[in-house]
């Protein structure tokens, strides 16, 4: 760098030889160095503070980075053994409405041999003979003393069956580690369980996988480590699916019927409380199911609930008798002619007995199950509003009920929906539906009109959907079912202090090749409860019931389904918090008393 | 001076040294603990889970229904119903207690009926 000098001669000669300060130049050129000093210093600083800053930002992008990091990852538990196994354990428990469990993991040990290890081959699988006596012992020999490495013996052994094996002594029989799903409470709620089993298997884990029901609906949700100690709540009750099953079970035994189901559901919340199908089994030990060629439905892992679509008959009539109130077209006292001959094409439309009613109110058709009323209704209704008001109501669809087999249950509907088939869908016949739909079109009909879709999962508060009918006709629908009950098909259901209000149906079961059984049902009895404000649904099926009454054989529904019904009702109302009430409207005088 | 320097850097480092070699085997025995507590707290929640699961399984319908059965000559339990509600008015207050016998009367000399005033035959 060249420096300039402070006092260069040649000026200062300059300024002397003009008469002027030379030095001032010599301030001046002072003046200029230290600006560019104080220019370098400034350059200089500014960088430092650069690098100062470019370190911080590093300093803190890394401290950000790490809590990201920590923020993000998901928190380990700590686990019993700490070989770092690949497989995830620790599924999470299902629980009912009140936290009771309804599923939870069980540690049990798979035992397996290395035969390299072995000592005594022979004794080795002598010794698990007697153990497991459903080994067999020459094969086991062979395994043993042949070349292979490594063979699996049992996938699941007690406890007692550990500590056997243990005291057999061969260093060559080993054991591992296997989380193990439990249902304490063996064949309770079988159906919405499921069952789990193993998936991918290693020594030191198994994972557990759903099988059915909740169990692989959720399987995600539960396999979630995250989710380990957050079980899953579903909307059942236990004592309640408790008393259910056993009431249901009795009633299938007294009406011989072939299978029975119940769906007991919270009208505002849609929440499935007990849902029972029978024959059940138990989900520790879940039964194969069964090979082609079979009917589905003798299996006891068919969901009757869910999966059994049938013509459900007569219970259907109330839904035309709605939507009739709700377009306007009649009201509940509307006198309409249910006289025959009545004839669709060539298809006569008769009664049950062959009954003529005459000139009767529309609540007359419903309590009488009159089949020519409904039908003339529906023809007043039409096809295409009846469509769209059943679709509403989720009658074309599977349910949304959250466990696999739901969606298995698709409704069986006419391909072409002409006059016929408005009449005879009026009253139930033509459309093959599941229960759990029943359940949701009477929910819809019972909280004041509005569609509330069929849930597993414990709700907050009332899950209303799209409105279906009006206020109006929910509540002369209501009335109408009501009356069924009080002086109808369905007297059998009257429950002290519950007012149910309800609608049987007994429709032919169809034959597998077509054409329908002469004296094999299905009877319906779908009821609400209590008939003032409806808090539950009901839907009792039983298949192919009979019972011998005043010296006949019964099978319709107001003598099958009805009475199991109202046992059921009587049963579980009290364990649903249902204070038993005084209808509105009944005379005073009369109290209830505790006995 | 230069010497001093020397010989305090050189007790600096192996100060150092045995402090790093002292908080490296603390590190371990800490870690060691931690693993130790964790496998501690991964067996207690298996036990926490067996137990559980047994009191589920304790509780499960059916065996408490057997129990009510068995034991039904002891506590009458029997399923809820609709007429086993009341009213809280239909609930009796407890009764007032008696008023203490201030004078007692001596009963023993009635021995018999013809011996109380007439008033108080039966």
């Amino acid at each position: 760098m060249i420096r300039t000098p402070l006092r260069p001669l040649a000026r200062v000669l300059h300024a002397r030889a003009k008469g002027e300060n030379p030095d001032l130049i010599e301030r001046e050129n002072i003046r200029l160095r230290h600006e560019e000093m104080q220019d370098r210093s400034r350059a200089r600083a500014e960088g430092r503070l650069l690098v100062l800053g470019v370190f911080f930002f590093c300093a803190f992008s890394v401290v950000g980075a790490r809590m990201g990091m920590l923020a993000s990852s998901e928190a380990q538990e700590p686990l019993a053994s700490a070989t770092g196994a690949t497989i995830a354990a620790q599924r999470a428990d299902i629980v009912d409405r009140e936290g009771r469990l309804l599923a939870t993991n069980f540690e049990t040990h798979s035992l397996y041999a290395q035969p390299p290890l072995m000592v005594d081959p022979v004794a080795a699988a002598e010794g698990l003979v007697r153990i497991f006596p459903d080994l067999d012992k020459d094969r086991l020999v062979r395994d043993f003393s042949g070349k292979r490495k490594f063979i699996w013996i049992k996938k699941r052994i007690s406890p007692e069956q550990k500590q056997a094996v243990h005291d057999i002594g061969d260093p060559g029989l080993l054991f591992g580690p296997r989380e193990m799903r439990l249902y304490p409470n063996g064949r309770l709620a079988a159906h919405v369980l499921g069952g789990a089993g193993f998936g991918r298997e290693g020594v030191d884990a198994a994972e557990v996988i759903g099988v059915a029901g909740v169990e692989k609906q959720f399987d995600g949700y539960l396999r979630d480590p995250a989710n380990g100690a957050k079980p899953l709540q579903l909307s059942l009750d236990l004592t309640v699916q408790a008393a259910m099953e056993q009431v249901l079970d009795g009633g299938m035994k007294i009406m011989s019927a072939k299978g029975a189901s119940a769906v007991l559901m919270d009208v505002h919340t849609g929440e499935v409380v007990a849902a029972s199908s029978l024959p059940s089994f138990d989900p520790n030990d879940r039964p194969r199911p069964p090979t082609s060629g079979f009917d589905p439905s003798d299996s006891p892992l068919f969901n009757r609930y869910v999966q059994g679509v049938y013509e459900l008959g007569s219970v259907f009539k109330i839904f035309a008798a709605a939507q009739a109130v709700d377009l306007g077209l009649v009201n509940s006292d509307t006198i309409i002619d249910t006289s025959g001959p009545m004839r669709i094409g060539k298809f006569p439309i008769g009664e049950f007995n062959n009954k003529n009613y005459g000139k009767i109110s529309i609540a007359d058709v419903i309590v009488h199950s009159s089949n020519r009323g409904t039908g003339r209704l529906a023809l007043q209704i039409g096809a295409e509003r009846q469509q769209a008001f059943l679709n509403s109501l989720g009658m074309f669809d599977p349910t949304p009920f959250e466990i696999v087999e739901a969606s298995g249950g698709q409704p069986l509907k006419p391909k072409t929906w002409g006059e016929l088939s408005t009449v005879t869908i009026s009253y139930g016949h033509g459309l093959s539906t599941s229960p759990m739909h029943l359940a949701a079109g009477y929910a819809a009909i019972a909280n004041g009109g509005q569609y509330v879709s069929p849930t597993v999962l414990k709700q907050k508060g009332p899950q209303y959907g799209p409105r279906v009918m009006s206020e109006n006709a929910a509540r002369q629908a209501r009335a109408m079912l009501r009356k069924v009950v009080t002086s109808g098909t369905a007297s059998f259901g009257e429950v002290p202090g519950y007012q149910v209000g309800g609608k049987t149906g007994t429709a032919d079961k169809p034959k597998p090749r077509g054409g329908y059984y002469d004296d094999k049902v299905i009877a319906t009895f779908a009821s609400l409860f209590p008939a003032s404000d409806p808090k539950y649904v009901l839907v009792v099926t039983l298949d192919e019931p009979s019972i011998l009454a005043y010296g006949e054989k019964r099978r319709t529904a107001g003598w099958t389904a009805v009475p199991v019904a109202a046992e059921l009702i009587g049963r579980v109302a009290p364990l649903l918090g249902l204070r038993p009430q005084l209808e509105p409207g009944q005379g005073a005088g009369y109290t209830l008393t505790s006995n | 001076m230069r010497s001093v320097i020397y010989v305090l850097t050189a007790l600096a480092v192996l100060g150092l040294a045995l402090w790093a070699y002292q908080e490296n085997y603390r590190t371990q025995e800490v870690l060691k603990d931690t693993q130790r507590l964790q496998r501690q707290i991964g067996e207690a929640q298996v036990r926490l889970s067996v137990l559980r699961a047994e009191w589920a399984y304790l509780n499960r319908p059916d065996r408490l229904r057997e129990l009510a059965d068995l034991n039904f000559e002891r506590l009458g339990l029997l399923p809820m119903r609709a007429d086993q509600f009341g009213r809280v008015s239909e609930i009796m207050y407890a009764e007032d207690p008696a008023l203490p016998i201030i004078n007692g009367i001596d009963v023993s000399n009635f021995s018999d009926a013809g011996t109380l005033p007439p008033e108080q035959q039966p």
